[in-house]
């Protein structure tokens, strides 16, 4: 239970998607204007991360690891070079499912997203968890965990980045660094915020 | 067909005045990530470009074909079959810079430059167009990513491709490396004074103020 605990500290903080790996940053920039829109980007991102990472981890292991299809008389058969549009299939169907269930079921919740979940197909930091997950060859609760921790961590920082960003709506800052610039470099000052949680975890 | 002017000009375009990574913010993850030497960023830039002229090609071919509903699935599908190819390539022959990319040569296919690029140009121009437009916007991408990898290899381990060009401290000569330059902060904050040149030497890049009066405000959301 502890490991687990640590994994999800670890997916959430030490390596926090967008400011220490660097992934999901093209929504994490767009889409941190507000801090409205950035809650319902985060809780979307926990949410399909939760669900694709253990989905894909299944995928890859009853068909597309080498040997997976042993059962069916094909032990030498290696599969695992077509992951890549495996799991780009799963986040596409299962973003358009929690589309629809959303749409169905919790109407408010589906105005509130509005057009992100169709986004979140294309967002790097989703294929990269479950890649992550293939090369780290983590199990089924380890999967889960791990993508429930890096959407709460992506969650985290879009966040903070977007309260950060309504402050700033009435700095008067130089032409060129308005906009794009200064978002460039306030997520430099909270990266460099998170790194130390990366060495209070190697201590 | 258009005149060869307009090749040129949408082959030039995207190097500076409409760079996909400084002024479309597209492609940005990759373009921080890999770039701790030059090495990666090269072989990245490189894969990058190639994936994105082959996409735009074959994209564009089929343009007339692709049902609106579906496009997307379909150009995801196109592109991620490219990026398989490279990165079965990469493993093949640079098998040492493909360890280094880890995960990142399979992102390319979830790059928002790719997609962007497929999106808003293949799908409404001819095939040499398209390759050129995604050629040069591969090419801006590949300048920022070489750029961001210079300085961050010379400032951080001053080493060049792997070869010494600063005197280390340790061995006899002044250089002391900065280590925050092989961090992740330090890939923020060249990417935002870079962004802050551009938009210096050329005004008309700079964005629109967020603040309005508050007698304005009501009106403009």
């Amino acid at each position: 239970m502890t490991d687990l605990w640590s994994l999800f500290l670890r997916a959430s903080f030490v390596e926090n998607m967008p400011l220490s790996l660097f992934l999901g940053l093209c929504t994490f920039l767009a889409l941190s204007r507000r801090t409205e829109t950035a809650l319902g980007l985060g809780v979307a991102m926990t949410a399909v991360m939760g669900v694709t990472v253990p989905l894909n981890q299944l995928l890859y292991v009853w068909f597309l690891a080498p040997g997976a299809w042993g059962w069916a008389g094909l032990p030498e058969l290696d599969l695992s070079y077509l992951s890549l549009v495996a799991f780009i299939g799963v986040i596409a169907a299962t973003v358009q499912l929690l589309e629809m269930v959303l749409d169905r079921f919790f109407p408010a919740v589906y105005a509130a997203f509005g057009v992100f979940l169709p986004l979140l197909t294309v967002q790097c930091a989703i294929l990269a968890g479950s890649l992550f997950m293939q090369e780290r060859r983590y199990g089924l609760a380890e999967s889960a965990v791990y993508g429930l921790g890096s959407g709460a961590g992506f969650a985290v920082a879009v966040v903070v980045l977007s309260a950060v960003r309504t402050r700033l709506a009435y700095a008067d800052l130089p032409d060129g660094l308005r906009g794009l610039g200064i978002t460039f470099i306030l997520a430099g000052l909270m990266s460099l915020g998170f790194a130390s949680f990366a060495l209070m975890a190697a201590q | 067909m258009a005149a060869p002017g307009s090749f040129w000009r949408t082959l030039t375009a995207p190097l500076l005045r409409e760079n996909p990574v400084t002024l479309q913010i597209l492609g940005i993850c990759s373009a921080l990530a890999v770039t701790t030497s030059l090495a990666t960023a090269l072989t990245m830039a490189a894969s990058l470009t190639v994936v994105l002229t082959l996409a735009a090609g074959l994209i564009s071919l089929i343009r007339r074909h692709i049902p609106d509903t579906i496009r997307l699935i379909l150009q995801i599908v196109i592109i991620a079959s490219l990026v398989i190819v490279i990165d079965q390539i990469l493993q093949a022959y640079f098998f040492e810079i493909s360890r280094a990319l880890s995960v990142f040569v399979g992102l390319i296919t979830t790059n928002c430059l790719v997609l962007g690029r497929t999106e808003t140009f293949a799908r409404h121009n001819p095939p040499v167009p398209s390759m050129v437009d995604a050629f040069g916007n591969g090419l801006g991408y590949s300048l920022v990513l070489i750029f961001i990898g210079c300085v961050r290899e010379v400032f951080g381990k001053g080493e060049l491709m792997g070869r010494q060009v600063l005197p280390l401290a340790e061995q006899g000569g002044w250089f002391t490396p900065l280590s925050l330059m092989l961090l992740a902060p330090s890939g923020f904050f060249l990417l935002g004074g870079l962004v802050w040149a551009l938009r210096t030497l050329m005004p008309e890049q700079a964005e629109a103020p967020d603040f309005a009066p508050p007698e304005h405000r009501e009106a403009a959301e």
